[in-house]
């Protein structure tokens, strides 16, 4: 479980979270969204203490994340940041493998071998496994992070905006592994998304944010509200219900 | 496919060794003293010569390039970028000035109390260096070796002004332009430092692969990245102030190097280091006996040849990376 | 109507000059001023080239950070003339004639500076990326020439070690006539041509669009650049960083980039500079041969920060 209390958050003196207080169970999907500048990211890296905390606290599995060491986070929760251009000549499977570092501190053993061959099959990058990642384009590169967080092994995944350059088969094909990871392994993920209906099919709950606040949280159904996302986006977008799935015409 | 390319890199890594011996070979047999093979069996005075020059020398121009080239490979992990390396960084200049300052105020010091004092200094200027390129912007690669080659040459600068005013430029020379001439048994021991330095980044290796991943990936991998990054620090203001206290500055070998071998073999560091370290010992080797024929039986300093090569060969990366982009 | 500033940058000018031939005059005055005075006509002139080819140099790259020195210029002629040593001999290069050796190694660094500059200019590089480079082109320059030197015999390597360090105590007299004469010339013609520069600093699309023949102004702008270059390198060796200085130094000063300001302004601080700098360091701290070694110092220093206020934009 993943406990945020009170957090906020100013940079310069302005405003970037105000206020937070979210708990996130174990298991499932949860989506945060909202538009840019909500805070999404600074949230995200902050339960990743990437960045110090100014006030409040975050604990993870009961472990407050800006006191405990570093290795034992990472064997709990995995980050994916979006854009982290890297500039190493790696091949895909040394990247990959650079997932199982918490674990082995670089000496790798037999059970970490397999979790990097399951991961590349996972996300079909047998073929790639060989080829540096400067070589890849921007989806495969994609790909090859979100791999390696996956092979992380992580009962917490924390994706920042994973679907970036995907395209629409891969970003299905990472939404479903997701899916299957949480229904049959228990895992938790917490993925900031830009792409609403992507939130409402795949995700346990959405967390609205908007301005450093949380708007509204709850199932897809109770989120998606013609008022919810005119408070959090700015105008009105039509619902339709498909199969009971809420499906937002974001784009009329 | 792949067993062509994996055959393909075997050939080199052998062609690597081989040329590596040959010129181990060459360097012990060239220079103004006359000596062979068979003399090294039958005359102790060539056996002396061998003893007390030939092969202190040798190991110094491999030790040299080798550890060069593994602090050229560390900076780039450091700050990211592939262009930098401990002398267009104001390391190898810190050291300098470092081994300047004492030099005027405890002219008495031992060389090993001097290169303390250096790599002090190198770790100070490099610091200040990697303070400074983490503030640019990351979406400007040329910017940081730029402006590590500027700031190298102000505090290049301040040597030349104290050394002036102090009388002391022939010892600046001696410190700024690398040469082995003046390498005997002796006189060079403490470049063996380098090597334990060399060893201890393979020891690393893995956690400086993953801190040139960057910041957040290698805190999200649970590396205590502040303490990495000092420790990267730390081995190449050592390898500096140790090469730059008993050679002198010599320019290029950490920059051209490990982008070479980089370009076959990739950024694992834990795979790259000893091939990093064999192709950089065999540069400054080729450089030395190249210094030593051009112009036989007088000598080019390692570090004036190096200035040409080195130059030739960095122009040409960067204009290949430049048409490739 | 002139600008205050400029007229107050001419009477700080005027005042170096009065000081740096008045201060300490004692003995033969006659004499002293004699040799001042051939003394101050080359600094002037050497300040009033640098700070000239530096604008035009980023005049026509559209660029307020580049300088020929940094491109690598000064130490390509360097080289030629080492080369030409090399070449000729010791005693071949002693016996040519001034004119005509500064006449070839002109030629030989406008056709070196045309073949490495062309192709930077017409493909607009990335700014950093060129500068890079050029800053490498200065280093392999530089390692060559003293390859070169060597190679050489004691003799013709005393010969290239006087001319290739900054000096500005021991000017050549021969050079100095030859080098105000183009100089002069230089200046003139940037004058006339001050508008069209002010078109061309837009950068090359929007100066064809304004209807200029690019290619031409250009290529003819550089070889003017090559020539200044060659001029204050045959006076006083390489200065790197100098004409960074007073060219942004004169910009800050002035708050404008029109070339009927900017190059008058440029060439007074250059003056300035050198010939305060020279007076300064004569009777002040330091002694006379440091004025090179400060000058480089602060013009590096005034380099990283427009590099960084630059990237910062």
């Amino acid at each position: 479980m993943i406990q945020i209390e009170n957090v906020s958050l100013s940079y310069r003196e302005v405003p970037i979270l105000s206020d937070i207080t979210l708990s996130l169970g174990k298991g499932g999907i949860t989506a945060l969204v909202g538009p840019n500048g909500a805070g999404k990211s600074t949230l995200l890296s902050l339960i990743a203490r990437l960045q110090p905390l100014q006030t409040g606290r975050i604990l993870v599995d009961s472990l407050p994340v800006n006191s405990t060491a570093s290795r034992i986070l990472a064997r709990r929760l995995a980050i994916l940041r979006q854009g982290g251009a890297i500039a190493s000549r790696l091949t895909v499977r040394q990247l990959v493998g650079f997932g199982r570092f918490p674990h082995h501190q670089g000496r790798p053993c037999a059970g970490d071998i397999a979790a990097v061959e399951a991961a590349l099959e996972q996300f079909e990058l047998q073929a790639l496994a060989e080829r540096f990642i400067d070589t890849l384009s921007g989806g495969q590169r994609q790909r090859a992070m979100v791999a390696m967080t996956f092979c992380q092994g992580t009962d917490y995944l924390l994706l920042d905006e994973p679907l970036n350059n995907l395209d629409m088969f891969h970003a299905r094909q990472l939404m479903r592994s997701l899916r299957t990871i949480a229904d049959e392994r228990q895992r938790t993920a917490i993925i900031v998304l830009h792409d609403i209906n992507q939130a409402a099919t795949y995700a346990d709950r959405i967390v609205a944010m908007r301005d450093g606040r949380v708007i509204a949280d709850g199932t897809p159904a109770t989120v998606l509200t013609e008022d919810n996302l005119e408070a959090v986006f700015g105008y009105r977008m039509q619902i339709r219900q498909i199969d009971g799935t809420p499906l937002v015409l974001q784009h009329l | 496919m792949t067993d062509i390319r994996t055959s393909g890199k075997w050939m080199t890594k052998l062609a690597a060794c081989a040329a590596f011996v040959m010129l181990v070979i060459l360097s012990i047999f060239i220079g103004a003293g006359e000596f062979s093979p068979w003399q090294a069996i039958h005359d102790p005075a060539a056996l002396q010569l061998f003893f007390a020059s030939r092969l202190p020398r040798t190991v110094a121009a491999a030790l040299t390039g080798a550890a060069l080239s593994i602090a050229g490979l560390i900076m780039q992990a450091l700050v990211r970028n592939r262009f930098v390396e401990p002398s267009t960084a104001g390391t190898a200049q810190s050291a300098a000035l470092g081994i300047l300052i004492m030099t005027l105020v405890f002219p008495a010091a031992s060389l090993a109390m001097k290169t303390l004092f250096a790599s002090i200094l190198a770790l100070l200027g490099t610091s200040i260096f990697m303070m400074t390129a983490h503030r640019l912007p990351p979406a400007q690669p040329y910017l940081v070796p730029l402006f590590g080659l500027v700031y190298g040459g102000v505090i290049g600068a301040v040597v030349t002004f104290v050394g002036w005013q102090t009388e002391l430029l022939q010892f600046i020379d001696i410190w700024t332009n690398g040469e082995f001439s003046g390498v005997v048994r002796g006189r060079y021991e403490l470049l063996w430092g380098t090597a334990l330095m060399a060893a201890i980044a393979w020891w690393v290796a893995d956690r400086l692969t993953v801190l040139s991943l960057g910041r957040d990936v290698s805190i999200g991998l649970g590396l205590s990245y502040q303490r990495t990054l000092q420790l990267g620090l730390v081995i190449v203001s050592a390898i500096s102030a140790l090469t730059v206290v008993i050679v002198g500055i010599i320019p290029f070998v950490g920059l051209v190097v490990p982008n070479l071998v980089s370009r076959i073999l990739g950024d694992n560091l834990r795979g790259t280091i000893p091939w990093v370290g064999l192709s950089g010992a065999t540069l400054v080797l080729g450089c030395d006996v190249l210094g030593r024929l051009l112009r036989y039986p007088y000598e080019i300093p390692v570090a004036t040849v190096m200035g040409v090569v080195g130059a030739i060969l960095f122009l040409r990366l960067m204009f290949t990376r430049a048409t490739h982009a | 109507m002139l600008d205050r500033r400029l007229l107050f940058l001419a009477a700080i000018a005027l005042a170096a000059v009065i000081a740096f031939m008045t201060l300490g005059l004692r003995g033969n005055v006659a004499f002293i001023l004699q040799l001042r005075g051939l003394k101050l006509l080359a600094l002037v002139q050497v300040a009033v080239s640098i700070a000239i080819s530096t604008v035009l140099f980023q005049t026509v790259t559209a660029n307020r950070i580049l300088t020929p020195s940094i491109m690598g210029l000064d130490a390509l002629y360097l080289f030629g003339q080492t080369a030409l040593v090399f070449l000729l001999g010791g005693f071949g290069y002693a016996s040519l004639n001034t004119g005509v050796k500064f006449g070839v190694e002109v030629l030989l660094m406008v056709a070196l500076a045309m073949v490495l500059l062309w192709p930077l200019l017409r493909n607009r590089m990335d700014m950093n990326l060129m500068l890079l480079m050029g800053v490498t082109l200065g280093l392999l320059f530089r390692s060559l020439s003293a390859l070169l030197s060597r190679l050489l015999d004691p003799n013709a390597f005393a010969i290239v070690q006087t001319v290739s360090f900054a000096n500005f105590n021991t000017l050549r007299a021969d050079l100095t006539v030859l080098g105000t004469i183009v100089t002069f010339g230089a200046a003139l013609l940037c004058w006339r041509a001050r508008h069209v520069l002010d078109v061309i600093g837009l950068g090359r699309e929007t100066a064809i669009g304004l209807g200029v023949n690019w290619t031409k102004a250009a290529a003819g702008l550089l070889m003017l650049v090559a020539v200044l270059v060659a001029v204050s390198t045959a006076l006083v060796g390489p200065v790197a960083f100098f004409g960074l200085l007073v060219a942004a130094l004169a910009e800050r000063l002035m708050g404008t980039q029109r070339h009927a300001t900017l190059l008058p302004a440029a060439a007074l601080m250059g003056i300035v500079v050198l010939v305060g700098g020279q007076t300064v360091s004569q009777h002040g701290l330091g002694g006379a041969s440091t004025l090179g070694v400060v000058i480089e110092f602060a013009g590096g220093l005034a380099f990283l920060l427009l590099l960084i206020l630059g990237s910062r934009k």
